[in-house]
């Protein structure tokens, strides 16, 4: 069946891919979330740890996440990867410091003698949640904003800023994007321990937390919605490939895909069910609401980039330089192979559903921090 | 010392050499550790026994300490293809990118899910399941190593792909070819053997630590006799795989055996020098010695490059200027084909640009006769075709030598621990204790082999380096790589601080 699918189809197919990775992605950002909550939210050490321990269990999955979008984009739109990668230099190298300090930070915490002390590695995990999560917000802002870059006739990237990505962190919108998402990663933080955490103080500062963070993220969020539905935008022309500017091309977008409209506002109802779950009606699963929500408006932002003849990586310098999901792509052979690959996520998505279940069936309390495997605890 | 400004492909080699090293001081041990403790807890599970489970959890909080900065040092090689190779990524795209993504959906998810339940499972999960999650993370990080490798074999022995001269690019045509190639499948073979082999180094050599102590003896004899065992196993296995290694090397990589042997002027019946102090300032062609000691094994490098003893091996002359007797096409005529190549693929363009078909057919028409050295194209004298010859050389026998002894040290541990009489052997203990040191040392130069050995070329006669690099200001490099190497080495300080301490607190008991 797969072997059948056109060029253009397969193309489609894996841009979905390519979301439904990343908006996962969003939503697993909740444990980036809760690293930036160990200041604000624990009001002891005990509390620190059990926060640290809540994420701690899941830290590794979003991390892979990650890996795995890198790999995808890769495989499925490698010019892509060369561009934006390439170019936006900066940005990148970045975000992957800001990973790569997080990696060790659970794990060498609070363990004796680990040279820097356990504060250094609480503040990598905070600068992870934050600085990390803003840019990677302002790098897909540049979606709808554009960057400085031109590609020649062999399709190699000069990059036309000597900021190599960083000046997308000073777009205001791309700003608004990135801080919007570090607020939703902390909202998503606090109804994950709200869910996972048996602590009655740190539980009830964790709800709170929730409406709070939803109230500092509502300004950004109007930003992007109002940004979109009126900037100008770049299309394609699906006869020529030719990339134009037109006049509220992602208000067209939304009204063209209205699944795409239900999904983003679908989405923004469900984030904020979420919330009033946890912050008001005392419910413990508001990070269900809240995490599929965030996929669901996650799948929207993407596809408004990336379908209904648009560029996604537009460049402001050479607007043929433009990336389109059509002439960013892998060959039809190899989306074709990789389409049997993906065969396996349903079952790779089964087992981490599985495990997760087990290991979330008991909350996490402080005896447990304390009992017997104290010592391997993070 | 020659040209002091570094361009901005040697300061992505050296940034990708840089992270690559790191992440390789961490990964085997992950490779070979994870199955050792699945060994352990196995035994636990079967006899019940406690001791065997806090056993399982000494190695297993050591493994912890590996695992973090392991993850930590690969995502930045994953990107890296992006940020410092993006004309590379782009040009194979198609076919490097599917192991990455195949290795991210079946092998790191199943490390990341296991690998929470391994270490907090022990309450949360029943016995047996906490048992399979940690078979699981074995056979993850594993599996983690067969895509990984299989690009890098591709890259050493480019098959299943065809050039497409309208996007200038590699595309895949065929999967399985890729996947299957005997290059990766030795790489798979003997990089995962030899990192089992580490592994037991690692466990053998901190039990010796504690036998000098006199410190947890019996846990450390137990533990002894499992590496032990394991770590033959695989040291016999990678002597095997090595000698299949570099049978494939001279069949598909000629110039890099010849690297590996600094042999210059081919011969029938080759030697292998089993030691020897090379020439550094020796040049291809030039008639300086190759070495200026050496003891030579005859015949034996021929056995090993064609299975043959009386076979011709050729050298690096041979390789760089050609040699009409043997038939044998060297960089200086290839780079004449590969000019062709590059010039009317241009033309073919250009041709294209202007609508005018026939001329392009023209173009295309000549392009694919000479496009087998389009690579070659690139250089720009034909010496440049020969990678390092002294380092390639030194890696190359280092690991050998390493690789004769190690088995050795595994039997003389199981004898002693046979007669019962291991924790009295100071001096085998002590070598056990150094060996640990011997393994990693084994393991870089083993890669050092391998990828310096295919310099100049980023994919084996089809791409070299300085083509695949981005086009970016070299300082940005520069300061990344300072940046990495900083990091990088703050944290190796941290993680070796951290598991002298754990193995100061040992076990519980
Ligand atoms: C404990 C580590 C260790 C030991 C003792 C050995 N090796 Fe090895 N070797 C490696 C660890 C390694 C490695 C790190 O895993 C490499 C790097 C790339 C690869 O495929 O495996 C490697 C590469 C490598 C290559 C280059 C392959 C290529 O370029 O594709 C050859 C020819 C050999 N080995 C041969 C041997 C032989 C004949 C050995 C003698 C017993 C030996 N190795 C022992
Ligand atoms: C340039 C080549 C390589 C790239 C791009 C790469 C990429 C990565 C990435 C992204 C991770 C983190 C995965 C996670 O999210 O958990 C990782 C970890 C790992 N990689 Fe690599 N890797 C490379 C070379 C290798 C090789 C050659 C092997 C094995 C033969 C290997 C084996 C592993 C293992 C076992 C881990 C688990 C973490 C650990 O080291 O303990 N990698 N790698
Ligand atoms: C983790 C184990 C590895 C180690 C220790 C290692 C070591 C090295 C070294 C020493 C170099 C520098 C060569 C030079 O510039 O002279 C290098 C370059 C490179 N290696 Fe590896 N390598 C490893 C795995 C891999 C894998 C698995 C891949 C690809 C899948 C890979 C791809 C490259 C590339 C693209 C370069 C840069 C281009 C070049 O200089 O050839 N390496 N590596």
């Amino acid at each position: 069946m797969i072997g059948n699918l056109d060029h253009s189809t397969l193309q489609q197919l894996w841009w979905l891919i390519a979301s439904v990775v990343g908006s996962l992605f969003l939503f697993l950002t909740f444990v980036q979330g809760g690293q930036t909550l160990i200041f604000t939210l624990a009001g002891s050490e005990e509390e620190k740890s059990l926060i640290i321990n809540a994420m701690g269990r899941k830290w590794e999955l979003t991390f892979t996440t990650l890996v795995l979008f890198g790999g995808a984009l890769f495989a499925a739109f490698p010019l892509f990867y060369a561009t934006s990668f390439g170019g936006a230099y900066w940005v990148w190298m970045l975000i992957l410091f800001t990973f790569i300090i997080q990696a060790v930070s659970y794990e060498y915490r609070k363990k004796p003698d680990n040279v820097f002390g356990a504060r250094t590695y609480e503040i990598f995990m905070c600068i992870n949640g934050s600085v990390g999560i803003l840019l990677i917000g302002a790098a897909v802002g540049t979606f709808f904003t554009g960057s400085r870059f031109s590609l020649n006739l062999y399709n190699s990237v000069t990059w036309h800023t000597p900021y190599h990505g960083l000046e997308a962190a000073l777009n205001p919108f791309n700003l608004a994007f990135g801080l919007f998402l570090v607020f939703l990663a902390r909202i998503l933080g606090a109804m994950y321990i709200v869910n996972h955490v048996d602590h009655e103080n740190l539980v009830k500062r964790a709800r709170k937390a929730t409406w709070i963070n939803l109230l500092w993220a509502l300004p950004f969020l109007l930003t992007i919605l109002i940004g979109l539905v009126t900037m100008d935008g770049f299309a394609v022309d699906p006869a020529t490939g030719k990339v134009f500017m037109e006049k509220g091309k992602y208000l067209h977008n939304l009204l063209g895909m209205p699944a795409v409209l239900i999904l983003l506002l679908g989405g923004l109802g469900s984030v904020i069910y979420g919330v009033a779950a946890t912050g008001f009606l005392d419910k413990d699963n508001g990070i269900w609401f809240g995490g599929i929500g965030t996929v669901l408006v996650g799948l929207a932002i993407f596809s408004l980039a990336g379908y209904h003849n648009t560029a996604f990586y537009p460049s402001l310098t050479d607007l043929q330089s433009s990336l389109t999901i059509h002439n960013a792509s892998s060959s039809k052979y190899t989306l074709t192979a990789m389409s049997y690959v993906a065969l396996a996520v349903p079952f790779v998505l089964a087992y981490v559903a599985y495990v997760w279940k087990l290991m979330d069936a008991k909350k996490l309390t402080l005896a447990e921090l304390n009992g017997e495997d104290a010592k391997e605890m993070y | 010392m020659g040209d002091p400004i570094l361009t901005t492909v040697d300061w992505a080699r050296a940034q990708f050499a840089l992270t690559a090293m790191y992440h390789w001081i961490f990964v085997p041990l992950t490779l070979g550790l994870s199955f050792l403790i699945a060994f352990f807890e196995s035994i636990y599970v079967k006899t019940g026994n406690e001791e065997w489970k806090k056993l399982t959890k000494f190695w297993m909080t050591l493994f912890g300490i590996n695992f973090a900065i392991g993850v930590a040092t690969g995502i930045i090689l994953e990107f890296q293809f992006g940020t410092n190779w993006s004309n590379y990524s782009w040009m194979v795209g198609d076919i490097f990118g599917a192991p990455l993504a195949i290795e991210g959906i079946f092998a790191f998810f199943l490390e990341a899910t296991f690998f929470a339940v391994m270490f907090f499972g022990w309450h949360r999960v029943s016995k047996g399941f906490h048992l399979f999650s940690t078979w699981m993370v074995a056979v993850g990080s594993n599996l983690s190593a067969v895509w990984i490798l299989v690009a890098n074999g591709w890259m050493q022995f480019p098959t299943g792909m065809e050039f497409n001269p309208d996007t200038a690019r590699f595309e895949m045509h065929n999967f399985w070819e890729v996947a299957l190639s005997p290059v990766a499948v030795h790489k798979f073979t003997h990089t995962t053997s030899s990192a089992f082999l580490l592994a037991s180094l690692f466990v053998v050599g901190i039990s010796a630590l504690f036998l000098l102590q006199e410190r947890h003896q019996k846990m450390a004899k137990r533990s002894m006799i499992v590496a032990a065992v394991f770590g033959f196993l695989a040291s016999v296995f990678v002597g095997f795989t090595g000698d299949e290694a570099a049978y494939n090397v001279a069949q598909r990589q000629p110039m890099k055996l010849a690297a590996m042997e600094g042999l210059y002027v081919g011969q029938e019946k080759a030697p292998v020098v089993a030691m020897g102090v090379i020439n550094a300032g020796k040049k291809p062609g030039d008639d300086q010695p190759a070495f200026y000691q050496e003891i030579k094994v005859p015949g034996l490098l021929s056995l090993l490059a064609n299975r043959d003893p009386n076979s011709f091996v050729p050298g690096i002359n041979d390789l760089v200027f050609g040699n009409a007797e043997r038939n044998i096409i060297g960089a200086e005529q290839r780079m004449i084909t590969g000019r062709v190549a590059l010039a009317e693929l241009a033309h073919y363009k250009d041709a294209k640009a202007k609508g005018d078909e026939e001329e392009a057919a023209a173009a295309l028409s000549i392009f694919n006769q000479h496009k087998e050295d389009l690579g070659y194209g690139y250089l720009n004298n034909p010496a440049e075709a020969a990678p390092p010859v002294a380092t390639t050389f030194y890696s190359f026998h280092i690991m050998v030598a390493l690789g004769t002894m190690f088995p050795m040290i595994f039997l003389l541990v199981l004898y002693f621990a046979f007669k019962g009489t291991l924790e009295y052997q100071r001096w085998l203990n002590l070598l056990c204790f150094f060996s640990i040191f011997l393994g990693y040392v084994a393991q870089e130069a083993g890669w050092v082999v391998a990828e310096v050995g295919r310099q100049p070329w980023a994919i084996q006669g089809l791409l070299p380096v300085g083509v695949a690099s981005t086009n970016i200001a070299a300082g940005n490099v520069q300061t990344t790589f300072f940046m990495f190497l900083t990091l990088f080495t703050a944290l190796l300080l941290a993680e070796i601080r951290i598991m002298v301490k754990q193995i100061k607190i040992g076990p519980e008991e």
